[in-house]
């Protein structure tokens, strides 16, 4: 029951802020924040009270677990599991949610309460993919958490929101129609091998399938999680999506959606067709280090603040794509290390643009320069974020980047090798970002405040957790270890021994 | 006959009494209120009927009707759809000049075509249904007549439909002349004994009959009247048109094909193939280059029928069920679409209000209103918690059972492309509002929404996310009629 209520707090929660928008903003905004605050602890909760991970039944390591039965004619189920990767994305969407609300707090005036809905309700369609485990549920959520995400984009955007939700949205929306195809022939697969139909999870790991179906049905899944995460040839939407969302959208886009491609990869395509996924590894390894340097590279020559940061982070997911397809315990490590890191210092750098840009009304870097005189706090932010982002050792990022390298390095060493190239790359243009936005000499005059007390509370809260995951990561390898070693061992080998063996 | 043949056609019985009490109370007393309000009451009525007949059901009455779980659903579907269209109806007709009353009869005697055609198991009926639908409509369609609009759809309609329903009667001619019969059971024995490819009359009979078919739910290429007559029908008619015309149209088709197991022929599942693609793709393409949101919604009705037509093709229980899930879900959404036009369309003037730019930041003055038309539209974007997403998912499903996978891609590919329209309209919606001092509001924002009409809309709606939530209600129900026709 615990997971239901996780979804439905800030379902009720989106409804109460929009229903108190019109009365007052502040009360939309406290509303949100308490609805995002009792899931945390909610959240807390569960992980404390099974860090470790609890042994349930069909030998996962499932730490609660939830199944209604839906539409039973096709054996669809309302299934809700939780394990250790899924607690870890439930925390980080919710601490990210948090951040999101305050630093919307003064940037989002107009239409408060419908604001704040579609967050939430973005935020809970996210929740319920990290949650769901049965296949048609999944794609349930897959589906609303994309609904509210384009209206942030499209209301409160900048410039050119309109052009970039709509990019969104289709880019988004139609991979998730094939992913809804490969998952149908996945089920229609099972059906005639035993007879029934089951979107479930569980049910449906294992199945035997013919090796070109599988394949098909693989590349199905994996380009709707391509899309998302982005991997390069489909990564056009996110620099438009992120530069013209407003912070808290950008926040939730980088940190949060990002990684429900990075989840489905872990969670659904190589468990549900391993043999496949073996034999597209290369490719997919390939196009892991392509967009590392591409990312990096196009970050590097972007004159726009948050281009530069959206930019970054197909650099970033890159070394997850990396890490899931190198498909052992160290390099999956990195990848969920990273997954959480990037979400932190990323969001955190999103935020900082957003104070940025509310501030000087512009995300022109050419037109910054020397912002440290004027804006101290921010200077010093600013400056430990561009050094957590380039993988700075004993910040969170490095961790992340560093196992998924070691995990890749045994699988193959020229692209490892390749990969490490954009370390470099990232310190160029980490570095870059600093000296033109807070150091040189102004090239305007700017007056502006500096960081209050509430940006100041929740950047150090998102430093904090990076200084701690970079200096103690064992909690959140914990916690993902048990999820992370029942992935990599059966029942996914049943289909191993049938498809064509590696 | 006797009383449980009786106890069947009540629905029917009822349906057309009313029609003659309409007539009649329009005759002697001309007011609005009362012949809606009649008219409303003898559709829930022959909606009451329905259930006494499903005492009796399954009765074959006579060689030409049939009344099983089948015709029952879709007789439901179509007195619900007929019922909302008359609740439309008198919100629009009620700021129009003119006489109002005779449409309520026209509306009932189109929804009895309707009726007999979703219960024919005989060509006869079959035709007799359709030309009772057909004629009705001519007149509704022209019914404001000063609009020059209207008059052009209407005859547009009227000699499309005449062509549609001369093909079809030479295809019938052709069967009958190979097979000697017109009885759909008796035609699937014979065709079962016949080796139908081989025989090129009956092929030809077979295909005129679809194509007949295929002008009346406008498939490509036999949907050029579609657009047009769209826009020219005063919008509730529309409502109609696009949904019960169709609607009876598609269950019977799908009642052809069962009973006459024309499903065998390869040659015929090609042609379904081919039209589904190209009702998808050239539906869905022709749709972006609209400014007009009935014109959008026509073309986006071509690309529906395509995505029935894969669940169609796949045939066996889950097309059945597919089928009419998709057409339950098209129903509610089309005629919740439709209606919005239709309430905010006000008095006078040579059209309704149907362009985009009329919808222009209707969500900051009117929230209700734009939420409806937001979620119906999302809903026809296949989107989550709505019945559209529901019969989406059904729709592929069957079409990947089937393995039809050229059809279901094409599926995947039109709805990515549909949904850019449908966002063009929500951003409009959403969008700041023009300035009053400038340009003046639009008619949009000033036209007051009738009660009903208003009831109607919020009734569609909560139908449309209860049944996408909470789909088992009524896939048990269909799972449970479809055994009829099977």
């Amino acid at each position: 029951m615990i997971l239901l209520w996780l979804i439905l707090v800030l379902l009720i929660g989106g409804l109460l802020a929009w229903l108190a928008g019109p009365r007052h903003p502040l009360w939309s905004r406290w509303v949100s924040l308490a609805s995002l605050g009792v899931d945390l602890a909610l959240a807390l909760a569960l992980w404390v009270e099974a860090p470790g991970g609890v042994d349930l039944s069909r030998g996962g390591p499932w730490v609660a677990t939830l199944t209604w039965s839906w539409i039973p004619t096709f054996g669809i189920n309302f299934h809700l599991a939780a394990d250790g990767l899924s607690i870890l994305m439930t925390m980080l969407t919710l601490v990210l949610g948090i951040a999101s609300v305050l630093a919307s707090w003064t940037e989002i005036r107009e239409r408060v309460g419908f604001f704040h809905f579609n967050l939430l309700w973005s935020l809970a369609g996210t929740l319920g993919v990290f949650l769901a485990f049965d296949l048609f549920l999944f794609f349930f959520f897959w589906e609303v958490m994309l609904v509210p995400m384009y209206f942030l984009i499209a209301l409160w955007g900048h410039e050119r929101r309109i052009y970039a939700a709509i990019k969104f949205f289709l880019f988004t929306q139609g991979s998730g129609l094939f992913m809804l195809i490969a998952i149908l022939g996945l089920v229609f697969a099972h059906h005639s091998a035993t007879g029934t139909y089951t979107f479930d999870y569980f049910d449906l790991l294992g199945t035997r399938l013919a090796p070109h179906l599988a394949m098909w049905l693989m590349l199905g899944f994996f380009f709707a999680f391509a899309v998302k995460l982005p991997a390069v040839p489909f990564h056009t939407w996110l620099p438009d999506a992120h530069t013209e969302a407003p912070t808290a959208g950008s926040v939730i886009l980088a940190g949060v959606l990002l990684k429900t491609g990075a989840y489905g990869l872990i969670r659904f395509v190589v468990p549900l067709f391993p043999a496949a996924a073996h034999r597209f590894a290369p490719v997919a390894m390939a196009l892991g280090v392509v967009g590392i340097l591409y990312g990096a590279m196009l970050a590097f020559a972007q004159r726009d603040l948050k281009r530069l940061v959206a930019y970054s982070s197909i650099s970033h997911l890159g070394f997850v794509l990396l890490g899931v397809f190198a498909w052992n315990l160290l390099a999956l490590q990195g990848a969920v290390m990273q997954m959480v890191a990037h979400g932190l210092t990323t969001g955190a750098l999103f935020i900082m643009v957003g104070a940025i840009q509310e501030r000087l009304h512009t995300r022109d870097m050419d037109r910054m320069g020397g912002l440290w005189h004027a804006m101290p706090r921010l200077g010093a932010v600013g400056l430990f974020l561009a050094v957590a982002s380039l993988g700075l050792p004993g910040l969170a990022n490095f961790v992340g980047e560093f196992l998924t390298l070691l995990g890749s390095y045994r699988v193959s060493v020229p692209l490892t090798v390749t990969a490490t190239v954009g370390l470099v790359a990232a310190t160029v243009y980490a570095l870059i970002l600093v000296q033109k936005v807070f150091h040189g000499r102004p090239r305007e005059h700017w007056e502006a405040a500096d960081l209050g007390a509430r940006a100041m509370a929740v950047m150090l809260t998102l430093i904090a957790l990076v200084v701690w995951l970079g200096v103690y990561p064992q909690p959140v390898l914990n916690t993902a270890h048990p999820a992370l070693s029942a992935a990599l061992t059966p029942p996914a080998r049943v289909a191993l021994s049938t498809g064509a063996a590696p | 006959m006797s009383a449980p043949d009786l106890i069947a056609l009540l629905p029917l019985i009822v349906l057309t009494a009313t029609a003659v009490a309409v007539m009649l109370v329009a005759a002697f007393r001309r007011r609005h209120a009362l012949v809606a309000g009649l008219t409303l009451a003898g559709l829930l009525g022959t909606l009451a009927a329905l259930f006494a007949a499903a005492g009796v059901a399954p009765r074959g009455v006579t060689p030409l009707l049939v009344v099983d779980g089948y015709t029952l659903f879709y007789s439901g579907l179509i007195l619900a759809a007929a019922a909302v269209v008359t609740v439309l109806t008198y919100g629009y007709l009620d700021r129009q000049p003119g006489r109002r009353e005779e449409m309520y009869v026209l509306l009932l005697a189109a929804t009895l075509g309707a009726v007999v055609l979703v219960a024919s198991r005989h060509f006869a009926s079959f035709f007799l249904g359709m030309e009772l639908l057909s004629v009705s409509l001519f007149a509704m369609i022209a019914y404001p007549l000063g609009r020059r609009r209207s008059l052009e759809a209407s005859l547009k309609y009227l000699i499309l439909a005449g062509v549609a329903s001369a093909l079809l009667l030479f295809g019938m001619a052709l069967v009958y002349n190979q097979l000697g019969t017109l009885a759909f059971p008796a035609l699937g024995a014979l065709l079962a004994s016949f080796r139908a490819a081989d025989n090129l009359y009956l092929l030809a009979g077979i295909a005129l009959v679809t194509v007949g078919i295929g002008f009346k739910i406008s498939l490509v290429p036999f949907h050029l009247w579609t657009p047009d007559v769209y826009e020219g029908a005063p919008a509730p008619v529309t409502a109609y048109l696009a949904t019960v015309s169709k609607g009876a149209m598609f269950a019977l088709l799908l009642r052809y094909f069962l009973h006459t197991g024309a499903y065998g022929a390869p040659a015929l599942m090609v042609m379904f193939a081919v039209l589904a693609i190209a009702s998808m793709l050239a539906g869905n393409l022709l749709a972006l280059l609209q400014n007009n949101v009935k014109r959008i919604l026509a073309y986006s009705s071509i690309a529906h029928m395509g995505y029935l037509l894969v669940a169609f093709m796949a045939g066996g229980v889950l097309g059945v069920v597919a089928v009419s899930y998709y057409l339950a879900a098209y129903f509610v959404m089309t005629l919740g679409a439709f209606g919005v036009v239709s309430v905010l369309s006000g008095p006078g003037g040579e059209a309704d209000t149907d362009h985009i730019s009329d919808y222009q930041g209707l969500f900051w003055r009117r929230p209700w209103l734009a939420g409806v038309f937001t979620v119906m539209l999302l809903a026809l974007a296949g989107v989550p918690l709505t019945m559209g997403f529901v019969g989406k998912f059904y729709a592929l499903a069957a079409g990947v059972g089937a393995a039809l996978w050229w059809p279901v891609i094409v599926l995947a590919v039109g709805s990515v492309i549909g949904l850019f329209y449908y966002l063009r309209i929500i951003v409009a919606l959403f969008q700041a509002a023009p300035r009053q001092a400038t340009t003046g509001t639009t008619r949009a924002q000033i036209t007051p929404v009738p009660l009903g009409g208003g009831l109607a809309l919020l009734a569609l709606t909560a139908v449309l996310v209860w049944l996408g939530i909470f789909p088992a209600y009524l896939v048990d129900f269909i799972h449970a009629t479809a055994a009829a026709v099977l």
